[in-house]
C-alpha cells in the first residue's frame, strides 16, 4: 500500500498544527459556529446527537495492522471502545470530546492517517472496489490513480468550498464492485483498443434525497488527463451549481437541468485550455505511486490444499463460512477473506478496540500485513492462502468475526441513524437488529441466498438505500419514525434505483414486512433466480400485494 | 489600522489601503444573485442592475477608485482618462461572470487593480474566479479579495491567484498573516505554483 514520504507528513503534520489552531481559535470565542463548522467538517468533525462525531479517512479502504491497531487504541482512549465502518470506507468515532480532536489527529499522523475532508462541501474521500489487486476479474488495479487523485484533491485550493459535497470512485473491474454510476465523478479505467490505460467518465450520480445514476460524460479519456478532465468538471460544477438551497446543490442537479450533452459541451470547452496543464499525470508519477501497489511477494502454491478440502467436507460450519466469506484471487492457491462485521443483532459495521487488534493480528499473520474496509462495512483480508483459512476462521470466530453471511439478508449496510446522527428522522440500527433475528438461522439465509439490504436513517441515504434489493428508508411522519420500503434497487454495471412499494411502516412491522418480500420471493422464484432477479422479472406487484394483503381484508 | 494584507514578492505585510471602494446605491428592485430556477444556471450573472443604480453611483471625481462591474462597462467613456492613468480598478460579485469583464476590457492589464467581493466566507466561486482570471485571462496585476474574508480561507486564496487581503473589519489582519503558511509543500499545481508536487521535487519510493 501507500507509504508516505516526507512531502505526504509534512502535510498531515501542518494539518494537525492548523486544526489545533483553528480548535484552539474556537474555543476561546474568535470563531463563531458557524465560522467554525466548515473547518471542522473539513476534518471530519460532526456534532452530533450526543457527542461530536470524527470521521477518520480510510483512503480507497486501505489500511496497514499498524493503522488498525492505532484506530483500536484510539477508539478506547478517546472513545467508547469501538468504532463504526462507514459505507465510504472510513472509520466513525461516536464519541469523541471536541478537545481531544487536535490530539486524536496528531495520532492519526503518526501512522500516516488523517481526517483530511471526510466531510464538508469538498472532494471526499475516493473510493474503489475492496478487492483492488486481487480480483480475477480486474483489468487495471486502480489504486495508483485513486492515490494520485487522493493528492491532487487535497486542499486543491480551487475547489476547497464547492456548493456541495463531491465524491469520485474509480474501478478497473469489467463487475462494478465500486457503485460508479451512484457517485459524482465515477472513472471506470480500461484497456482501449490501442492496449493503452483509458477511463470512460461518468458523472453527475448520487444518493441522497434525489437519487439519480450518472452519465457517461467522455466514453474514452487518456489516463495522463483524468486529473485536468476532473478539474474541468469541477470547475463548471463550482461556478454554476446551486448554492442557495442545498438540497439541490450536489453537481447531479446541475448536470440534470442543463442535460448531459450542454454539461459535456461546457465541460469539454474548460478542459480544452486545462489539457496538458502542468497537472497532466507523468509516466514517472504514475510509476512512483504503482510501485507502492505491486505485487505481494506470492509463494508458488498448487491449486488445491489436501487439508483444506478435508476440513471443508467434514466441518460444516466451516463450509458455511468458506461458502460466504471466501472470495477467489487472481493467484493460484490464494483467497480474500472477508470478516463479518454484522453478526446478528450487533449494529452493522461496528467493530470493538479488541476486534481491531485481532484483525490486526490476523492480518499480519496471514495476509502480508494489510486490510481493506469495503463499502459494504465489512473488513477483508485479500491475500490468504488456502492452508491457512481454517486457523483463521478459527480465530475469527471465536471473536465474532466470522458469521457466514456475506452477500446474504442479515449482511445489511446501514447508516448509524437516529442513535447518533443528528440529521436521521428514524432509528436504523435497531431495525437492522430485529430483521438479523427474525432471519437468525443460517439454513435459511443460505436458501434465501444472494441478496442486498440497504438501511438509511434519512434521505441523505449514507445506507444506499436507493441501491439495495430491499432499501429502508426512515421517515419522520408528525414526529414519529417510519420506515418505507423499496424493492428492485441495485448496484454494478446494471444499477438500478428501486421503487418503493407503498405507504411506511412502524418499525415493530418492519422484520414481519421483510418476512412477507421473502416469502413472495420463495414461491415465485426460479432456481436460477436471486430475489433482484425475481423482482425484475414480475415487477414491484406482488409483492406489494402480499405485503400490504391483512390491511386490504381489514378495510 | 488598515486591515489590508498585501503579497509582495510572495512577502506579505499590513499595508494602506490606497484604493477607495465605490458601490451601488441601494436598489428597490429585486437582487436576483442565483437564477431562481436551476434551467437558467448560465444566467446566474444576469444584469441584476437597474440603470438607475448604474446612473446614480457616485464616483470619486479624483484618486484612485474601484468600480462596480456594471458600472465600469456603462461608463467606461466617462472614466476613459482614468483608466488610461491607472486610477480604476473594478471589482466583480462572485455571482458575475468574468465574459462580461473581458468582452468590454479586452487588456485586463490596463486594469491596476481587479477586486472580487465574496459576500459569505464559505462561497468557493472566488476561486475559480481568481484562478480564470490568473490562467485564462492573464491578468497579471492585484487582485483582491473583500467581504467576508477570513484568516482561514486565505491559504487558498493565495493559491487561486490573489495577492490582497481586506480581512474583514472585526477581525484581525496581523494573526491572519500566519494562514498564508499554512502548508509548505501542496501537493496540486495551482496559480501560485502551476507544477504539482510531483513535477518539482524528485519522489523516489
Amino acid at each position: 500500500m501507500y507509504k508516505y514520504d516526507a512531502i505526504d507528513q509534512q502535510i498531515v503534520d501542518e494539518r494537525v498544527a492548523q486544526y489545533r489552531d483553528q480548535t484552539r481559535r474556537f474555543l476561546a470565542g474568535e470563531l463563531t459556529d458557524d465560522e467554525f463548522r466548515p473547518l471542522r467538517l473539513q476534518n471530519g468533525l460532526y456534532i452530533q446527537r450526543y457527542a461530536p462525531m470524527l470521521r477518520i479517512a480510510v483512503p480507497y479502504g486501505m489500511l496497514s495492522s499498524r493503522q488498525l491497531r492505532k484506530l483500536g487504541d484510539i477508539s478506547k482512549k478517546y472513545d467508547k471502545g469501538y468504532g463504526h465502518f462507514s459505507t465510504r470506507q472510513n472509520l466513525q468515532l461516536n464519541w469523541p470530546k471536541l478537545e481531544d480532536s487536535p490530539d486524536i489527529l496528531a495520532e492519526l499522523a503518526t501512522v500516516e492517517m488523517h481526517a483530511i475532508q471526510t466531510s464538508g462541501n469538498c472532494i471526499r474521500n475516493i473510493t474503489t472496489d475492496q478487492f483492488a489487486g486481487i480480483a480475477p476479474d480486474e483489468v487495471i488495479d486502480p489504486r495508483a490513480m485513486a492515490e494520485i487523485l487522493r493528492q491532487w484533491s487535497t486542499f486543491h485550493p480551487e475547489f476547497a468550498l464547492l456548493p456541495r459535497k463531491f465524491k469520485i470512485a474509480v474501478s478497473g473491474t469489467k463487475e462494478d464492485r465500486a457503485v460508479i454510476q451512484g457517485h459524482d465523478i465515477g472513472l471506470e479505467f480500461y484497456i482501449d483498443k490501442a492496449g493503452k490505460t483509458a477511463i470512460k467518465v461518468w458523472v453527475g450520480g448520487g444518493m441522497g434525497r434525489t437519487p439519480i445514476l450518472g452519465s457517461v460524460i467522455r466514453e474514452h479519456l487518456e489516463w495522463q488527463h483524468a486529473l485536468t478532465y476532473c478539474e474541468a468538471i469541477v470547475r463548471v460544477y463550482n461556478l454554476h451549481g446551486r448554492r442557495d438551497n442545498m438540497y439541490k446543490a450536489r453537481i447531479k442537479i446541475l448536470v440534470k437541468a442543463l442535460g448531459i450533452n450542454e454539461f459535456r459541451k461546457q465541460v469539454e470547452a474548460e478542459w480544452a485550455h486545462l489539457k496538458d496543464s502542468p497537472n497532466t499525470i507523468t509516466e514517472a508519477e504514475l510509476t512512483r505511486v504503482s510501485r507502492h501497489f505491486e505485487a505481494m511477494p506470492y509463494v508458488t502454491l498448487p491449486a488445491h490444499d489436501a487439508s483444506f478440502d478435508v476440513t471443508v467436507a467434514s466441518n460444516t460450519a466451516f463450509a458455511a463460512w468458506v461458502k460466504r466469506c471466501v472470495h477467489p484471487h487472481k493467484i493460484t492457491g490464494y483467497r480474500a477473506v472477508t470478516l463479518s462485521l454484522k453478526p446478528h443483532g450487533k449494529a452493522p459495521g461496528d467493530a470493538t478496540s479488541e476486534q481491531m487488534h485481532v484483525v490486526a493480528d490476523l492480518a499480519e499473520k496471514y495476509s502480508f500485513g494489510e486490510l481493506r474496509v469495503s463499502h459494504e462495512q465489512n473488513l477483508i483480508l485479500a491475500d490468504v492462502k488456502l492452508s491457512d483459512l481454517f486457523p483463521l476462521w478459527e480465530k475469527a470466530r471465536a471473536n465474532g468475526l466470522a458469521t457466514p453471511n456475506i452477500g446474504l439478508l442479515t449482511d445489511i449496510i446501514c447508516c448509524p441513524g437516529g442513535d447518533f446522527c443528528s440529521l436521521a428522522n428514524a432509528k436504523s440500527i435497531p431495525i437492522a437488529q430485529a430483521i438479523q433475528m427474525q432471519f437468525d438461522n443460517l439454513d435459511y439465509l443460505h436458501d434465501i441466498g444472494d441478496i442486498e439490504l440497504n438501511i438509511s436513517g434519512c434521505m441523505n441515504a449514507c445506507g444506499h438505500h436507493h441501491v439495495g434489493h430491499i432499501g429502508i428508508l426512515g421517515v419522520d411522519k408528525d414526529s414519529e419514525e417510519w420506515y418505507q420500503v423499496s424493492i428492485g434497487g441495485k448496484q454494478g454495471n446494471d444499477a438500478s434505483l428501486g421503487s418503493v412499494i407503498g405507504p411506511s411502516f412502524a418499525a415493530e412491522e418492519m422484520p414481519g414486512v421483510i418476512q412477507k418480500l421473502i416469502d413472495v420471493y420463495i414461491k415465485e422464484r426460479t432456481p436460477e433466480e436471486r430475489f433482484i432477479d425475481t423482482v425484475r422479472r414480475l415487477g414491484v406487484a406482488p409483492f406489494k400485494a402480499h405485503v400490504y394483503a391483512k390491511e386490504e381484508v381489514a378495510a | 489600522m488598515s486591515n489590508l494584507i498585501q503579497l509582495k514578492e510572495g512577502v506579505a505585510s499590513i499595508v494602506k489601503n490606497e484604493w477607495t471602494l465605490v458601490s451601488l446605491p441601494e436598489s428597490q428592485a429585486e437582487q436576483r444573485v442565483q437564477a431562481g430556477k436551476v434551467v437558467l444556471f448560465k444566467l446566474t450573472g444576469e444584469n441584476t442592475v437597474t440603470d438607475e443604480q448604474i446612473a446614480t453611483t457616485a464616483i470619486p471625481a479624483a484618486g484612485k477608485v474601484i468600480v462596480p462591474l456594471s458600472v465600469f462597462i456603462a461608463r467606461k467613456n466617462e472614466l476613459a482618462l482614468r483608466i488610461a492613468s491607472q486610477e480604476i480598478g473594478v471589482w466583480l460579485d462572485t455571482h458575475e461572470v468574468l465574459e462580461h469583464l473581458v468582452e468590454n476590457q479586452p487588456n485586463l492589464n490596463a486594469l491596476p487593480i481587479i477586486a472580487i467581493h465574496v459576500e459569505r466566507f464559505a462561497d468557493g466561486r472566488i476561486f475559480s474566479l481568481g484562478t480564470l482570471l490568473r490562467t485564462r485571462y492573464g491578468y497579471k496585476n492585484e487582485l483582491r479579495a473583500f467581504g467576508d474574508v477570513l484568516r482561514d480561507q486565505l491559504f487558498f486564496l493565495k493559491r487561486s491567484g490573489f495577492t490582497s487581503f481586506q480581512i474583514r473589519a472585526d477581525r484581525s489582519a496581523q494573526d491572519a498573516l500566519a494562514s498564508l503558511n499554512d502548508f509548505s509543500a501542496p501537493y496540486q499545481g495551482a496559480v501560485d505554483e502551476p507544477r504539482p508536487v510531483f513535477q518539482r521535487y524528485n519522489r523516489t519510493v
